[in-house]
């Protein structure tokens, strides 16, 4: 592994809160790969950020889909072929075998932080 | 070697026969060959008629092409059979000569012309084929006058083609009644008084003597009373006989008035050869019925399968049926020849209806009936004589209005297991419960398994209610809950945003749901809101609720990015707006495609793209067309009489008129309808949720048409409608649709699944039998009212417009992330490597 690999993860502020859509995803740019952040303002936690990339649509898309609760759990449902991604650890609901990475995010004041 | 198995005659008896072969044979140990001497496959022949508003053989054929192919079967069509060789077991034709193991004839009938002198004069015709109609209909070319001689069931629907032809159309029969056979003197003088009001002229006991070229017209007929009448052409439809040729030649033992004599297994006097249908004699009976064709074709396929327990042994010539749009049935007994029987009578002269039972001489069992202007009892009445079902204790009640206290109700409890739902596909009671046992729990599915109600759809009601029943006794309750936050289908939650004025999804979801919503109840609410209160997609409470095309007024493509389809009504444009169209595209680096509802989609936009394309097209004055949304998408349009040498009206200028009135309404589904200038048809309007065709008196509007993947023709709905007329009906009809459709429903399903179907609609809508009809319209005109271009409102507002952010912490173009290629000048997105593979 070369140094440029090594910086250490840590916080990065991508937005502010008020960039953020209610109940609905919006996209932030993290350094090499675009995450979509979803604000449910009722629910605890409140933010949670995943790859922007659907790997059974296979594009860009997850921001721009629905919120969807089932049985306590909330989701999102890819725009493109509805599968729904696990909005607290990106599972895959309708594929086991699927997953997508989700980050850590916090929010400081209005500053949406992000760990990568 | 296979067996040969060869099937002379391709008509629906014919072709059930195959179907019913193919089902209970070992596909591998036969060769079937079929000979049709007409130049079609088979085709629907009980909806003749339907030829000549369609205009298309292919829309009768009961079968896809493919059937033959796909299951190995030989079809000769123009091909005659000439002879058969019992001996030589060889059947001889026009173009050639083919050995057989096993033959089945199922030949037909032909029509009886009565020996009338001048009968084979030209423009004297038959009517039983799709080349008869052919011939009709180049007789009546340019002509005013047609004469059907022959009042019985098919003369009064040949009657009822010549109308649609445009010609004024006489009824000529021998007997003192129209449909002697099935109805009585009173049931005959009603059904007259009727078909007169609907403009055909009525001739009783009139008998032809002579046909002779007339003054006026073409010809003229003289009758044994000295009057006599002019006509144009004439057709022959005075009843029909055995087509038995070929048995009468191979020397088959024939019936004493023709027809090939069958045993119960529908085999003839030579053992290796079996006739069906309309050629065939049982126990000196023949049946010019479709259903017990249908029969003796299971029958014969058993028996070649060497499966003797299925037989023929008679059947129900009871019929129901609808003449020039008049209810007649008759059942069983009609004519009172059972020794004791007795009868209740019903005669409404003012409504035209007319029922009487025929009842046993212990007033137990109903034995038969006649109805005239309204079937609504036939079903009822049906299975209480087929099932010899006790009567109850005054059976008038059966027949009498229901503000007498309403029939008693034939609940599908009473009904024995025999009873025999469908008649097309002899499926019982019986057979529906054995289904339902194995595991059918849906309508659909009991449909596809037994084929109940997929044939002439007479019993769609009574499968329905047997269905249900069986469902209730088996402690089933239907679950038809939206999804798991609401415990409403969406028609209730329809009613409920409107009657309780409810604004918003939280509001709902909080009075009358659980939990936090979901992929299925956001959007749909999102719709009903929509369509009830009309605001932006973008107003701060509907904005997580839309699908991603709603979100951002934009079609979501394969690779993440957006079409963009500016609104062109009706299709017309000016060079102006497509060079504009085209600066876009070309500024953009879009690719361009016509769609099918003509106007322009422009693909590859990101989403920060959206508002910059939008600004400028705007500017240049389109507005949004909605491709998005489960909305009004298109109104398709001919050029109408304003160029057409044919067009008798102006289609284009309808067509605009309907998108701009009916754009941005949120409904069940996409909505799409056409208009065309003339009855060429040319923008397709019967393919269209909404269609609309000029005739020189206005328009005639036809519904639930639907194309795609379940292709349906719409239903011709209301005749001869003024402007103001046409769209009252249509905001009507929609808005029905809109409030109580279900999620995803296209209105081609919706009227399928509506009770009463297309009966019960032009009551709501035409007659106003639920006294909505003011409120559905005024409820549209809000709607229009309210209309406003999403796109317009969302680029002036910095608000909804930030929404468009590809990122929300980068400018990043977003397009670097895509990769396009460029194919025939265009970029388009790479395709994947296993999709190129594969290709």
């Amino acid at each position: 592994m070369n140094s440029a690999h090594l910086n250490a993860a840590q916080w990065h502020p991508v937005c502010r809160l008020d960039d953020l859509v209610a109940n609905s995803g919006v996209v932030a740019w993290l350094d090499a790969q675009p995450a979509a952040l979803f604000w449910l303002p009722d629910q605890e936690p409140a933010i949670y950020a995943l790859a922007h990339y659907d790997p059974l649509g296979k594009a860009e898309v997850l921001a721009h889909g629905l919120v969807c609760e089932s049985q306590g759990e909330w989701s999102v449902a890819s725009p493109l072929y509805k599968q729904r991604y696990r909005l607290t650890d990106g599972q895959c609901l309708e594929e086991e075998s699927i997953k997508v990475r989700t980050w850590p995010v916090r929010l400081v004041g209005a500053e949406v932080e992000v760990y990568y | 070697m296979k067996k040969q198995l060869l099937v002379i005659g391709n008509g629906m008896v014919g072709q059930h026969f195959i179907e019913q072969f193919l089902d209970a044979a070992d596909g591998d140990s036969w060769e079937i060959r079929v000979l049709g001497e007409e130049a079609y496959a088979a085709y629907d022949r009980v909806h003749l008629s339907e030829y000549f508003e369609r205009g298309q053989a292919e829309d009768l054929l009961l079968a896809d092409p493919a059937f033959y192919q796909g299951n190995k079967i030989q079809l000769h069509l123009n091909e005659q059979a000439l002879k058969v060789d019992p001996q030589a077991r060889k059947v001889t034709t026009s173009k050639g000569s083919y050995d057989y193991d096993q033959l089945v004839l199922a030949t037909g009938s032909y029509p009886f012309v009565p020996p009338i002198e001048g009968k084979d004069l030209p423009h004297c015709l038959v009517y039983r084929t799709l080349d008869d109609l052919d011939a009709i209909k180049a007789s009546a070319e340019g002509k005013t006058k047609g004469v059907v001689v022959g009042g019985g069931l098919l003369g009064l629907e040949a009657a009822h083609a010549l109308q649609k032809l445009g010609l004024e159309a006489s009824v000529v029969e021998f007997a003192p009644r129209l449909m002697p056979v099935q109805l009585d003197a009173e049931a005959g003088k009603l059904l007259r008084q009727k078909i007169e009001d609907l403009g055909v002229k009525v001739y009783t006991e009139k008998a032809t003597q002579l046909i002779r070229p007339g003054d006026e017209h073409r010809l003229c007929m003289e009758f044994s009373d000295s009057s006599h009448l002019e006509t144009d052409l004439i057709v022959f439809s005075a009843g029909i006989r055995p087509q038995d040729a070929l048995g009468r030649e191979a020397g088959l033992k024939l019936g004493e008035r023709g027809g090939i004599l069958v045993d119960n297994a529908c085999r003839t006097s030579d053992p290796n050869i079996y006739a069906i249908g309309e050629c065939a004699i049982w126990n000196n009976q023949h049946f010019g019925l479709v259903a017990p064709g249908y029969q003796m074709a299971r029958t014969a396929a058993a028996a070649i399968n060497g499966d003797s327990s299925v037989t023929f042994t008679g059947a129900d010539m009871s019929t129901k049926l609808k003449l020039l749009g008049v209810d007649v049935g008759s059942i069983g007994d009609a004519h009172v020849t059972t020794p004791g029987a007795q009868t209740y009578r019903y005669l409404n002269e003012i409504d035209g209806i007319y029922y009487k039972l025929v009842v046993s001489e212990d007033h137990k069992k109903l034995l038969g009936a006649i109805l005239v202007g309204d079937n609504a009892p036939y079903d009822t009445l049906l299975q209480y004589a087929l099932n010899g079902i006790d009567l109850p204790e005054q059976p008038e009640a059966l027949i009498l209005p229901s503000n007498a206290g309403g029939p008693p109700a034939l609940g599908a409890d009473a009904l024995p297991d025999e009873a025999s739902i469908c008649s097309c596909h002899n499926v019982t009671k019986g057979d529906i419960r054995e289904a339902m046992n194995d595991g059918i729990m849906s309508l659909g599915d009991l449909k596809t398994t037994t084929k109940a109600s997929t044939g002439c759809g007479g019993c769609a009601a009574m499968l329905k209610t047997v269905f249900e029943n069986e469902l209730e006794s088996r402690g089933v309750s239907v679950d038809r809950s939206l999804c798991e936050h609401f415990s409403y289908t969406r028609q209730e939650l329809f009613h409920l945003v409107q009657v309780e004025g409810i604004r918003s999804f939280e509001e709902l979801l909080e009075k009358h749901g659980k939990g936090g919503g979901c992929e299925i109840c956001k959007p749909t609410v999102a719709s009903i809101l929509a369509s009830c209160w009309n605001e932006h997609v973008h107003e701060e409470p509907h904005v997580s609720l839309q699908d991603t095309n709603d979100t951002f007024m934009a079609n979501m493509q394969k690779n993440g990015t957006y079409s963009v389809v500016p609104r062109i009504p009706g299709g017309e444009i000016t060079p102006e707006m497509l060079i504009k169209i085209g600066e876009v595209g070309k500024k953009y680096q879009l690719y361009t495609k016509i769609t099918g509802g003509q106007r322009i989609d422009l693909f590859g936009a990101t989403l920060d793209e959206l508002p910059l394309i939008w600004e400028e097209l705007i500017a240049a004055g389109f507005e949004t067309g909605h491709a998005y949304g489960k909305s009004l998408r298109t109104v398709k349009s001919c050029v109408g009489n304003t160029w057409c040498r044919y067009g008798v009206q102006d289609s284009v200028s309808m067509a605009i008129f309907l998108e701009n009135r009916y754009k941005g309404l949120r409904s069940p589904h996409k909505i799409k309808m056409a208009v065309s200038g003339c009855t060429r048809e040319c923008a397709e309007a019967q393919s269209k949720d909404i269609g609309v065709i000029a005739t020189e008196n206005g328009w005639n509007l036809f519904v639930c048409g639907n194309g795609g993947m379940r292709p349906r023709h719409a239903d011709l709905f209301a005749t001869d409608l003024s402007d103001e007329e046409l769209i009252a009906t249509i905001d009507r009809v929609l808005m029905f649709y809109v409030r109580t459709g279900d999620r995803l429903q296209r209105t081609s399903v919706w009227l399928e699944n509506l009770e009463g179907g297309l009966n019960y609609l032009k009551e709501v809508v035409l007659e106003d039998s639920l006294g909505l009809g003011a409120e559905l319209e005024a409820q549209m005109q809000q709607v229009v009212d309210t209309y406003q271009c999403e796109w317009k409102t969302a680029i002036e507002d910095p608000s909804k417009r930030k929404r468009f952010r590809s990122y929300v912490n980068a400018d990043e173009p977003r397009r670097a992330r895509i990769q396009l290629v460029e194919e025939r000048g265009q970029l388009i997105p790479v395709r994947d490597i296993t999709e190129e593979e594969v290709a």
